[in-house]
């Protein structure tokens, strides 16, 4: 693999999705370099996580395209794009209810190793995580957190180049948002990520870049404390908050 | 095959042992009607283990799965009259059916097609058969020698030893290769959902979207286990036609289609053993009630099918395992705790 820090990983070009007549991402233009850490965010409704689906194949985009590594990857089937060595966490928590926590890494690792490696990669993807306690217990009885935690467990067992996250730390507690904060920043080191978040306070430990969605369309791309300090910015979202 | 699997494979060989020994037994214990009337239901048990296999681990309720026994059961019966032998007779009726399977199975899955509507297209196409095969009674509706016979059905050649047509198998030497053959699918199924393939079948099976996210295609691993089935499922109607002699379009019934699902449920989805247990105590429970008149027999299958669903949803078997499980679980701990009274006491 030659893959260079300043290198393109993902773009998209006029990327548009429609459902009727609504824009939900309306000519998006974007692009991510290797071994960033991009957050994006917006109001509700922005378009964000419509996007996140048009890149993890999803959803279909109406108009324009995605590049992944320079390979056009418009309109794939979602394992085609995780078969390019991209981890993907989904808004609401995927994962495999019927088996254990140990069987959901297994099956994620199996995907790219041998047998015995697998096992090995497993293992260290659950202490890792601090997975140990739960790793028999089938994902269907775990809290809302631990069953996030095992779907990230899931996404790092891949050793994925890039990674898709969307909200990762809704509806953790304080201490497990901390330390996916952690987690994700141990992910950057070895690949390129893209955070989609609500939660700012969780933004304003990770980011390096953001980019700010409203309406369907990209408003701006800044670090967080440009962006805070933007009169537009504060206006569509922050306004409220901030 | 590694130590892991094999210890994940023990209850599949107990249950394989069980089966040699009573392989052995039954013929000497009980009498010929007994055992032609066991070889019926042998076949019937193949095609609730291709069930269990491709619903229970696979998550496809294929609502037509006596599609694919009775296609096996007329290929076999048809090819059998036509080279004069079985031998190719079987492996044809194993690798037609399978095609077939692929066949539809490739427009079900690559068409994405939702889970309801696979279960009307599988049920469409056995009733399709049904209405077909029953109208081919007259003499042009013939494939090489084989006459179709309409609503009468064919009557299927004996099996014969292997490459020796002369030698043809009396109906206790078909219970042997019944036997034999339902031993060799259970232990062949319950390696393969060990297998890689399997544990990712059982994964789409849980959540589609993540097995796909995970680079998983599912649509080649659903394929892939419904054409197996469907194998499966052939082999169930070459016994089924050799254990009763002719193969008829009733087969492909409505009745027949509903109780294949009857017996999975009983049995119980995710274990293959159970659907097997199942189908042989319906079998018996129907035999029996045949010979009185007070009770109807559908409705005692009905009231049956609403009981299980409404009190043991899980089925027989997974019931059971989860309640041994329980026990296992709570009694170490139980002994754990007197240990550490009795600590508390001396102290």
């Amino acid at each position: 693999m030659t893959r260079q820090r300043g290198d393109v990983v993902l773009e998209t070009r006029g990327l548009c999705m429609h459902f009727g007549g609504v824009r939900a991402v309306d000519q998006v233009d974007f692009t991510l370099f290797d071994r960033e850490l991009r957050c994006l965010i917006g109001p509700n409704g922005a378009g964000k996580s419509t996007f996140f689906k048009c890149l993890t194949g999803q959803l279909t985009p109406s108009a324009g395209e995605v590049m992944i590594r320079g390979q056009a990857m418009t309109g794939a089937e979602p394992f085609e794009v995780a078969s390019l060595g991209v981890g993907i966490k989904t808004q609401v928590p995927n994962v495999f209810d019927g088996l254990t926590a140990e069987e959901n890494i297994w099956i994620s690792a199996r995907r790219w190793h041998d047998e015995r490696r697998t096992r090995a990669v497993t293992a260290d993807t659950i202490e890792r995580l601090r997975l140990g306690d739960i790793r028999r217990m089938q994902l269907g009885r775990l809290a809302h957190g631990q069953r996030q935690w095992v779907e990230l467990g899931m996404v790092v067992a891949a050793e994925p180049w890039l990674v898709l996250l969307d909200e990762p730390a809704a509806g953790m507690t304080h201490d497990e948002t901390f330390r996916t904060a952690e987690l994700i920043e141990e992910i950057n080191k070895t690949s390129a990520l893209i955070v989609v978040e609500h939660d700012m306070q969780f933004i304003r430990m990770i980011s390096r870049t953001v980019t700010l969605f409203h309406e369907g369309r990209i408003l701006m791309e800044d670090t967080m404390d440009a962006i805070s300090a933007d009169k537009r910015a504060r206006e569509v979202y922050l306004g409220h908050r901030a | 095959m590694n130590s892991g699997m094999l210890r994940q494979m023990r209850p599949t060989f107990f249950y394989a042992l069980l089966g040699l020994v009573f392989m052995f037994v039954a013929p000497q214990v009980l009498q010929l009607f007994t055992i032609i009337n066991l070889t019926t239901a042998i076949a019937l048990a193949v095609l609730a283990l291709s069930l269990a296999l491709i619903w229970g681990y696979g998550g496809i309720l294929c609502f037509g799965q006596v599609a694919f026994f009775g296609l096996g059961a007329y290929v076999y019966t048809i090819s059998a009259i036509n080279f004069g032998g079985s031998t190719w007779a079987i492996v044809m009726a194993v690798l037609v059916t399978s095609a077939f399977a692929a066949a539809l199975g490739y427009f079900i899955f690559f068409g994405r097609v939702s889970d309801v509507y696979l279960g009307v297209i599988t049920l469409t196409v056995t009733l399709i058969f049904f209405s077909l095969i029953r109208r081919t009674s007259g003499p042009e509706y013939k494939i090489g020698n084989a006459l179709l016979g309409g609503f009468n059905g064919v009557s299927s050649p004996p099996i014969n030893l292997p490459w020796n047509t002369s030698q043809f198998l009396f109906p206790e030497h078909v219970f042997y290769v019944a036997m034999a053959a339902l031993i060799i699918c259970y232990v062949f199924a319950g390696w393969l959902v060990n297998t890689k393939f399997g544990r990712v079948c059982v994964a789409i099976r849980e959540n589609e979207l993540r097995a796909e996210l995970l680079g998983y295609d599912s649509r080649l691993y659903k394929l892939g286990i419904f054409t197996i089935g469907a194998g499966i499922a052939a082999i169930g109607g070459v016994l089924f036609c050799n254990g009763v002699g002719r193969i008829t379009p009733d087969v492909f019934n409505l009745y027949n289609a509903a109780l294949t699902i009857i017996w999975v449920i009983v049995g119980g989805r995710g274990t293959l053993i159970g659907p097997i247990g199942a189908t042989f105590a319906l079998f018996y429970l129907t035999s029996a009630l045949g010979g009185q008149s007070v009770l109807n027999n559908n409705l005692v299958l009905g009231a049956i099918l609403i009981v299980f669903v409404l009190l043991v949803p899980k089925g027989v078997a997974p019931t059971v395992i989860d309640w041994v499980n329980a026990r296992r679980k709570t009694a170490p701990v139980r002994v754990r705790r007197r240990r550490g009274a009795r600590a508390e006491g001396t102290e």
